[in-house]
Formats: structure tokens, sequence, C-alpha cells
């Protein structure tokens, strides 16, 4: 089987990159699966420039939800919030690097919304299923920021 | 056009195979295997006798229900009645008035928070409720509670996950108007004692309701032992379509309920300045209804009984048995819910330490076993349990013991996956 559970996914499974909680954090969220109930709980620290310094993440969740967030946050320092926002679907799809089946996108795409929704200090609103979901479309909210 | 069937006496262990050979779905392949359905607690596969009598029914019969004098309005007015009248014989209502069709069983629970909780619950009244509840038996009295400003108490489970009845015994005392209980639940498999907490609920003024969705598939029902005052059911868990359940309401009290949807069909008479209200059970059908589906379910009621609901039962018990047997040998697994024994049925829910249920249930997938993973629409009970998530496997009339052994090889293949 598998192309799924191989052996990158598992060890970012069983041993998260950026897993905790920072304190006193600059940006944070926490939303749930509603598929599954899983939930993660994303803090970020942003530098003098407004980019983030630091970022973790905490949760409980499948292989495919860890794993995705556990990469995705090995790759935000530096970024602007805007940036954030901006983050294609496929960012993380690339990240992972394997095929997500429709039932699972919404494990895959958990921690980027978070994050999203970290940035944008309330839930990112964007279709995160099947070949319509365009995460960018939160960018339409930039205006708040 | 369909008679009434009498109910088989006998609890005589029906053949397994002839069993499989009525459900068309089973012979489906899964990733190169044949399916394993161990998700009917879900949604049950549908049996042949309920896909040919809504084929029949379509091609030859069709009109709507209580309008015309043609032939065919007549065929599917007698066709629809008699479809009630099968699901009040299969539940011992004393009069099929008291069975109303609705869609699934949490339109029937809406319903009756509606109709009779609005006229009956007001400010500062409670609601008793247990733990183990499905969101269908929750979210309705939360809703009516918001509306009315009625508190909501919640039983406890013990450690086993069965109801503590001493615990909401002393809840009574609290004197709600209302027991919502689950008659099986479907994480934990735990079978309530309906006619004890009825007992004790009613010398303490409460009604009581009860969701049936899972034990309606399972077990013999007799409305009169049971003694509740509600009682819920949905055809695609008992292997009838989609879009169709039924609520059953002693007589007297459904008379006294208010409509619960306005429209055509649940009215006496409709004038411009206001309009009187049909008797029950069309006082609570507004519309068109699901002729089709209530004509499946009835077929899918008589084909359970051709089988005897006593045997049903009896193969419940034994499938969930084996698999709480075969179960305890993977190493790091714990299962939810009663220990075996005692007439502890189905559906096993697990957790498997070191693999979250959607990891397990997507490997199972690739063996083609089909499980559920997830809060299974039981939050308030994943909250007691102190987990986000659950596996959980599921049984029907088909379900076999080789069924159970191709999970328990799988979840060894998914602890092999997993480097466990």
């Amino acid at each position: 089987m598998d192309e799924l559970y191989r052996d990158q996914i598992l060890e970012h499974y069983k041993r998260p990159h950026n897993f905790g909680q920072l304190d006193d954090p600059d940006l944070e969220f926490e939303d749930t699966n509603p598929f599954c109930g899983d939930e993660q709980h994303v803090t970020i620290r942003l530098g003098a420039d407004e980019r983030v310094a630091e970022i973790a993440f905490e949760g409980k969740g499948c292989a495919i939800s860890t794993a995705a967030t556990s990469l995705l946050t090995d790759e935000l320092v530096g970024k602007s919030r805007q940036e954030l926002l901006l983050l294609p679907k496929d960012f993380v799809l690339e990240l992972l690097g394997i095929e997500i089946s429709a039932t699972r996108m919404k494990c895959a795409m958990l921690g980027l919304k978070v994050v999203k929704s970290a940035s944008l200090g309330k839930p990112a609103d964007w279709e995160d299923e099947g070949e319509a979901g365009d995460p960018s479309e939160a960018v339409a909210d930039l205006g708040q920021i | 056009m369909e008679p009434v069937s009498a109910k088989s006496p006998t609890a005589a262990p029906f053949s397994i195979e002839k069993v499989r050979a009525a459900f068309p779905a089973l012979e489906r392949e899964v990733h190169g295997r044949p399916v394993a359905y161990l998700d009917s607690g879900a949604s049950a596969q549908r049996v042949l006798a309920s896909i040919q009598a809504v084929d029949r029914y379509e091609r030859r019969h069709h009109s709507n229900v209580h309008r015309g004098s043609h032939t065919l309005s007549a065929e599917a007015t007698e066709a629809y009645e008699g479809a009630r009248a099968t699901v009040a014989d299969h539940i011992g209502a004393a009069d099929r008035r008291e069975v109303v069709f609705v869609r699934n069983a949490t339109e029937a629970i809406n319903l009756v928070a509606r109709a009779w909780g609005d006229a009956n619950v007001g400010a500062g009244d409670r609601l008793l409720l247990t733990e183990m509840e499905h969101h269908s038996n929750i979210v309705p009295w939360q809703q009516l509670a918001e509306r009315v400003g009625a508190e909501i108490d919640w039983a406890p489970i013990d450690d086993e996950g069965r109801l503590d009845i001493e615990a909401f015994a002393a809840l009574l005392e609290r004197a709600p108007k209302l027991v919502a209980v689950t008659h099986v639940s479907n994480v934990l498999g735990t079978e309530n004692p309906i006619a004890e907490i009825t007992r004790l609920a009613h010398a303490g003024g409460a009604k009581v309701l009860v969701d049936g969705a899972q034990a309606a598939p399972k077990l013999p029902l007799e409305m009169a032992e049971l003694g509740v005052d509600f009682y819920a059911i949905t055809g695609h868990k008992l292997y009838a379509p989609t879009g169709i359940g039924a609520l059953w309401t002693r007589l007297e009290l459904l008379r006294e309920m208010a409509p619960f949807l306005g429209g055509g069909s649940m009215i006496r008479k409709v004038g411009r300045n206001g309009t009187t209200y049909a008797d029950p059970p069309a006082r609570f059908e507004a519309g068109t209804p699901a002729i089709a589906q209530a004509i499946g379910m009835a077929s899918a009621f008589r084909w359970l009984d051709m089988l005897g609901m006593e045997a049903v039962r009896e193969h419940e018990e034994q499938i969930a048995d084996y698999a709480l047997e075969r179960l305890a040998e993977v190493p790091g697994l714990r299962v939810f819910g009663p220990p075996r024994g005692g007439g502890r049925l189905g559906p096993v829910s697990f957790e498997i330490e070191g693999i979250h249920a959607h990891d397990v249930s997507e490997i199972l997938d690739r063996h083609g076993v089909a499980v559920r993973a997830g809060h299974h629409c039981a939050q308030v009970l994943m909250d007691r349990l102190g987990i986000a998530a659950t596996a959980r496997a599921s049984f029907g009339v088909y379900t076999t013991p080789e069924e159970i052994d191709r999970l328990v090889d799988g979840l060894e293949d998914a602890r092999k996956v997993f480097g466990l």
C-alpha cells in the first residue's frame, strides 16, 4: 500500500516538528476537523519585521493531518501574514508528496486552515475539498488586517 | 397490495448464506477483495426484498396518496397505509395510527421536540438526557431548551459504558418533563434497560422518548412492554431506503399534539381565516410523503420478521461476542463499552495505541474492510471517554465471523505499517 503511509509521513506523525505551544503568541488559532473531531492549535510569534519568527502546533490528529502540519510549519518562518493567507492548497500537497483522496483532503488541509485563521484572526473560510477549493480565496478578507 | 405478515414465532438460527444472498451489495469488491461491510451502524445495505418492493411500486402503482379516487391513487394509498400497518405490527403498536412516517429518526425527535416539547416544556423545566446520546437526541433538546428557557441534565455512564442507573434515578428527583435516551448506543453497543428506565421516569412524572435507530434493526420491539411514550426509528439502518423513518407515539398523546410542519395532507379544512387540522397520523405528515420508501421500509420489516427478530438478536450478540474475543488479541487495542457477555451488542468501538482511528479505517479499506472512524455524532460521549475519535465495527444480519477475522488481519497489518 503504502505510498500514503510512506516513511516520511510516518516519521512526521511519530515525531512531529514544531510540536508544542508558544507562550504569549502574537497569533493563535484552534480549529477542528468536523469530519473526525481532530483538533489543531497553532501559535505564532512575529518578529520585529512582522514576519513569522517562530511557530508551533499541537493537537490530536491522524497521520495525514499531523504530518501535513509538521511539514507545513517547517516552511513558514520568515513569511508575512499576507504570504500565509496566499499559500495555496498545493503548497501542502507538494510537501506531502502523495496522492490525497477527497475523503482525506480535510485532514491534509487542517493545519493550513488553522495557520490562515491565525493569520486572519478569525476562521479562514475557504472550500478545502476537491478541485474547486482554493485557499487563496481567504485573501478576500485581507483588507481586514 | 401487500398483505401484513404474521411474525415468525421461532428463534431458530437462519442460514447466513441465504441471508447474504439477499443483499446484492455484498457482491461488491473493494480494492480487489469482497467487501467486508462492518459499517451497518451508519447505514445498512439494502435487502433485495426492499429493493424489489420499491421497484415494483415505482413501475406499476405510483400515484399520490390520499388524493384521487382513480385506481392508481387507490393502489398507492393502499400500499402506503399497508406499510404503516406493517411497521405498527412489527413494533407491537396497539393501533396503526400511532405510527407517523418521517424522514429519519432525527426528524422523529425534532417532531416531538416541537409538537410536544413547545407545548409541555417551559422556563425552568428540566430535560434529562444521557452521556451516550447521538447528536440527533441532543441537539433538538438543546434547541428546545433555548427556545423555552429549560435546563438539561446529563445522566452519567459508568466506566464500562453502561448507564449509571442510580445516578439516573437521583437526577429524576429534579422532576424532568422528559427523559430522552437511546435504546442501544451507536458507539458502545450498550443496550439500555428501557422498561426499567420508563418505570422510574413515569413514577417521577416524566415522559420518555427512546432513540431506536440502532435498536430497531437488532431487537424484537414491543411498545407496550417498553412502556415508552415516543419511539424513533429510521429505515436505512434496517436494510431499507434512506429518507424514511417512523415515530411511534401513544395515540392519546399524539391526539393532544399540535402539528409540526404545515401544508397539504395535514389539514381538515383550510379557510381564509384559519385552518383546522387532520387527526393523527395525517396531522404530522405534511406534503406528499416518501411513498416508495415507506413501502421499502415495510418490506424490510417483513423480511426481518421472516428471519425472526429473536434470531436476529442472537446473531448480533454472537458476532459482537466474537469480535470482542478476537480484538482482545490485538496488542495495544482498547475497546470502549461493556465487556463480553450479558447480551452485549454491537457496535464495537476501539482505538489502537499509536494509530489514529482515521488511519486504521484507511488501511482496513485497502483490505476491503469497511469501518467507520470519527466521533460517531456522539461528541458528549467522546468527551466523557476522553478521546476525539474511535474506529467502529458495526454489524448486520449478514456479518460473518470470517469478516471479523479479516478485520483483525487488517489491524495486524495497520500495526505493521505503523512500525508497531
